[in-house]
């Protein structure tokens, strides 16, 4: 039976003629004034007021600090996610979460009203931590804020101790915390925030005498700091590829190196059907991630995201603590895997350098179709560095790179490596017409103007700039976060060799499709390319 | 063995065991079993529109979303500030598919994430300087914008700004009107407060600021329909079908004119109840404008409902009505004998909001299935009473049911398809019961009206009877 949906539907004559009819109520802008507005938009003067903008964002990239922490808390084993403040907010979360993996998110929340914003969320925790406990019987309970909390100042560790006084959890509960305003960062700072929160509960007491501790969080059961196990622990940060998570444990386990990854999202983000519905899947094991602290080293995969928790093991745990450059691209990866024979004593086996090997020869094939191609980007700070590299290595042109929540120290290592590159050079600040420019803090609003007054042929983003491709017409491969309108691309590496083979098939199939459509009905519509 | 009210009851009882003894008990007002007679002597009235307990998991979202999310962000003309940081305009993000014609950025706004995205020092200094600009700059940016509404997050009642004050000034400013929308989330205890505050805020800046450059006897506002997958306008094609001049539609595809105008109106037919019932009492107090309820859910209800409200009207409409039945007959036999062959006897189990929970089970049941279970996110005790004579006797009803009660119930009921939200979705999937999202149509639609009803059988269909199910391996 043949069914119209809304994708022809309303194409009809009937519905063309309702939508003309409708306007008589309308009182609509005239198509002239469409017109000429949609051609100002696009115009130089349009640009200088965007950029003049100080108050209004419009269509940023970034999302706030709870998001991240939420993230984080469900890489670790039996943890319940409990956010003190507005129950809204943990809607959206789940639901935002929900939309990119296409998985189940659990989350809690102290439902917070009025009556708690005079008089403070303390009861709503009690009770909170109470029926989660029961219900949900976590291991763990990770708590963040919503801004509401943190505006009229509850104390989460105060409240928590209370909790366990008040016997509404078992004093021997785990429940890190982080304080996590809405209005500071975005969610790779709560991402920071809440892993430095878990460590930290799970670091003994002594250990936390020296300056940059934590001091206030509880740590029932922490394991005492002793021998190094000569592991190697590996944060991926805000990585919203559980393909990349799996795959950095892959090629750990390759080389035999042991590892423990701090926060595997990989298993909860992407949980196998059999059936039944598990609350936690999968996560790193609490005792692994409680003896994290004995481990030889601990690296970073993502520097922005990283920032706190840095400190804290640098400065508590007493180990190395490495922030790498997202290993995406061959340099990049090379680095990675550098880094960790290094670490280790273990060699790369033949088995990587044949993949490195695979990876190079497809960048080779398909180098035609990226060379000398202007990219505009837009995405978190470490994936942007990341693509960058990667880009560049392809023979490709990073044009406007755009990151709302990168900073000033993303704006200069940026240009730093754009100034590293042949196809990055000239990229400096004050040089707005020469090739590269790096926008921190800046929308995609501002990107759309930059389009338009400096077209590209490519664009990076999340599914959101979809509106940049249809506004500009450029073709756009979706990479980043969220991605809501393709499926299963994050289950897809973007790091390490099979990262780069990923990456070179989207970003070359993405040309040569537009190639064909734009050779549709001419002589060049190739078979072979 | 068929349900008996007591054996429904002892089942819920089982079902809530678990719970702490304080939290059992609230949450024991909230599932009962259903009496249709809605007299409830066995006690089965549904407790509603109460807090969310701390710690259990729930559905349910806040004022902001139920204003800028479900009524003030379809009106399309209008930018929409999330006034606040930046996480709720992001992750309500032109998410809830209600569709409008124009050209985004320039005409129309409601695909946009347009935010205030409050930093530190705005919560220490106050926001009211930053409004004002931002306001200034969204006149800049977007000068066919036909107003700005401000969707107060969380921290702006907190901090004690004053919107109202710098709305004013701008609206005088900038010759639009600047609505103040005091939503904050944590007002209130789900959606449902929002919709209230959004109604009111459109009722005093909004409504009869305008008439329509003519009127007719058949003027009418579509109320309550936000559009979904294009709902709006396969409802508004019945109702143009009927003889009948929509004036307004409420709020999917709106422009602020449309509400302006809506007073003009003979009456006002409203679709969901719960989001949109305070606009219609308010036009009915002040203009004496009659309203109806309708439900354009499966042919069994459009009929009725067609007839229902050309029952207001003279005998051209009346005669239209039926001719429009008599056209659409013979295809939606159509749709029915082809999908109830592939569905009849299945069970359905919902939970949704609005009005769905209990206007989508004619549609069900045109296509020979029965909805066991139903319930609201964040329903009043008037959805219920409408919800209990639809439902037979000794079926679940539940408020801000969790997902724990849910999949407790989904085990021994064992429903053969669920309809609820994105944030239950992949739960589902997981426990290999076929699943449809009822918010957004899971992304299809439109599911309104007699164009709609075949997509809705189509789509029930295919979830009911994907051979994807039968891969799983369960794990015992």
């Amino acid at each position: 039976m043949k069914v119209t949906d809304h994708n022809e539907l309303f194409k009809g004559q009937d519905y063309l003629r309702q939508f003309e009819a409708k306007r008589e109520f309308e009182l609509p802008c005239s198509t002239q004034e469409i017109s000429s507005m949609m051609e100002y938009s696009k115009g130089k003067e349009y640009m200088e007021k965007n950029f003049a903008r100080s108050a209004l964002t419009i269509n940023p990239a970034k999302a706030c600090q709870p998001l991240g922490a939420m993230l984080c808390a469900c890489g670790f084993e039996n943890t319940m996610n409990f956010v003190q403040g507005s129950q809204g907010c943990v809607a959206y979360f789940r639901s935002h979460l929900s939309r990119h993996f296409k998985e189940p998110v659990a989350a809690v929340s102290s439902s917070m009203t009025e009556d708690a914003a005079v008089f403070g969320g303390l009861n709503n925790m009690l009770e909170g931590l109470e029926n989660t406990y029961s219900l949900y019987k976590p291991a763990m309970i990770a708590m963040s804020t919503t801004c509401m909390a943190e505006v009229i100042g509850d104390d989460l560790n105060a409240y928590i101790k209370q909790a366990k006084e008040k016997g509404c959890i078992p004093q021997d509960m785990l429940v890190p915390f982080a304080h996590t305003p809405s209005f500071v960062g975005s969610h790779i700072t709560g991402y920071d925030n809440m892993l430095k929160g878990i460590l930290s509960a799970m670091t003994p007491e002594k250990n936390q005498e020296r300056p940059g501790a934590a001091k206030n969080q509880e740590r029932p059961g922490a394991v005492k700091k002793a021998q190094p196990t000569g592991k190697i622990n590996i944060i991926p940060g805000f990585d919203t590829y559980t393909g990349n998570i799996r795959e950095v444990k892959r090629l750990l386990s390759l080389m035999g190196v042991s590892h423990t990854v701090l926060a595997d999202t990989s298993d909860a983000m992407d949980s196998p059907n059999t059936g039944k519905y598990m609350l936690y899947p999968g996560g790193t094991p609490l005792e692994e991630a409680k003896a994290a602290i004995n481990a030889k080293a601990t690296i970073s995969l993502q520097k922005f995201a990283t920032v706190k928790t840095g400190e804290f093991i640098r400065e508590v745990w007493g180990h190395d603590f490495n922030a790498l450059p997202t290993p995406i691209g061959i340099r990049r990866t090379d680095e990675f895997l550098d880094a960790i024979s290094a670490l280790s004593g273990r060699a790369i086996p033949a088995a990587i350098e044949d993949e490195r090997g695979r990876a190079v020869d497809a960048m080779i094939d398909s180098h035609p179709y990226i060379h000398g191609k202007r990219f505009a980007m837009v995405g978190d700070p470490d994936l942007m560095l990341g693509l960058i590299s990667f880009v560049m290595e392809m023979g490709g042109e990073p044009v406007h790179v755009v990151s709302t929540n990168g900073d000033k120290h993303f704006e200069a290592d940026a240009y730093e490596l754009l100034a590293s590159s042949p196809y990055g050079a000239n990229a400096k600040p004050s040089d707005c017409k020469e090739r590269s420019r790096v926008y921190p803090g800046k929308d995609m609003w501002h990107l759309r103007s930059l389009m338009f007054n400096d077209p590209v042929d490519l664009l990076i983003g999340n599914s959101y700039t979809k509106f940049l491709w249809r506004d500009t017409g450029t073709p756009l491969i979706r990479i980043g976060f969220p991605l809501f309108d393709r499926h299963h691309l994050h289950r897809y590496p973007i790091i390490g060799y099979k990262g780069v083979i990923n990456l070179v098939t989207w970003m070359v199939n993405t040309v040569l499709e537009e190639m064909d459509r734009k050779s549709i009905n001419g002589p060049n519509f190739d078979v072979i390319r | 063995m068929k349900p008996t009210i007591e054996r429904t009851k002892k089942m819920i009882d089982e079902i809530l065991e678990v719970y702490p003894e304080k939290t059992r008990k609230e949450r024991e007002r909230h599932l009962k079993p259903n009496d249709p007679t809605g007299e409830c002597a066995s006690g089965c009235q549904i407790k509603s529109n109460v807090k969310s307990r701390p710690g259990v998991m729930t559905t349910r979202g806040c004022a902001y979303a139920g204003s800028k999310g479900v009524v003030w962000g379809p009106v399309k003309d209008v930018v929409h500030v999330s006034h606040g940081p930046v996480g709720c305009g992001q992750y309500s993000w032109w998410s809830r598919r209600n569709y409008c014609n124009g050209t985004a950025g320039i005409d129309s706004f409601a695909t946009m994430q347009i935010t205030s995205d409050f930093l530190e020092r705005d919560i220490v200094f106050g926001g009211d300087k930053k409004l004002q600009q931002l306001c200034l700059e969204v006149k800049e940016m977007f000068p066919l914008a036909k107003g700005i509404s401000v969707q107060s997050e969380c921290p702006i009642g907190l901090i004690g700004d004053d919107i109202e004050a710098v709305t004013k000034k701008m609206t005088k400013q900038l010759g639009i009107p600047v609505i103040p929308v005091r939503c904050e989330g944590f007002r209130g205890v789900s959606q449902s407060l929002g919709h209230h505050i959004a109604n009111d805020a459109i009722r005093d800046h909004v409504l009869g600021k305008n008439k329509p450059e003519r009127t007719t006897d058949y003027d009418v506002n579509l109320i309550g329909d936000y559009n979904i997958g294009g709902d709006g306008w396969a409802s508004r094609k019945i109702l143009e079908g009927m003889g009948l001049r929509v004036l307004a539609q409420w709020s999917g595809d709106a422009t602020i004119n449309e509400l302006a105008i809506a007073p003009s109106a003979r009456l006002n037919v409203i679709h969901c109840y719960r989001s949109m019932n305070y606009i219609c009492r308010h036009m009915e107090d002040s203009y004496s404008i009659p309203w109806v309820e309708y439900n354009f859910f499966g042919p069994t209800k459009t009929y009725q409902s067609i007839r229902k409200i050309a029952s207001y009207f003279d005998d051209s409409v009346k005669e239209k009505a039926e001719q429009m039945i008599a056209t659409h007959k013979p295809m939606m036999d159509k749709v029915i004998e082809h999908y109830r062959a592939r569905l009849e006897g299945k069970t359905v189990m919902l939970y949704v909001g609005g009005l769905r929970p209990r206007h989508v089970i004619g549609a069900y049941e045109d296509l020979g299935m029965e909805v066991i279970a139903t319930g609201y996110e964040f329903g009043h005790s008037d959805d219920y009473k409408r919800t209990y004579p639809e439902m037979k006797e000794a079926s679940v009803i539940y408020d801000d049911v969790t997902p724990y009660e849910m999949e407790e119930l989904t085990r021994r009921l064992r429903p053969d398809l669920v309809g609820a939200g994105v944030k239950e979705k992949y739960a589902y999937h997981k426990l290999g019961v076929p699943f449809r999202q009822m918010h957004s149509w899971d992304y299809s639609g439109p599911y309104h009206g007699f164009d709609g009803f075949a997509v809705f059988a189509r789509d029930m269909d295919m979830t009911v009877n994907s051979p994807t199910w039968n891969l799983i391996r369960r794990k015992k």
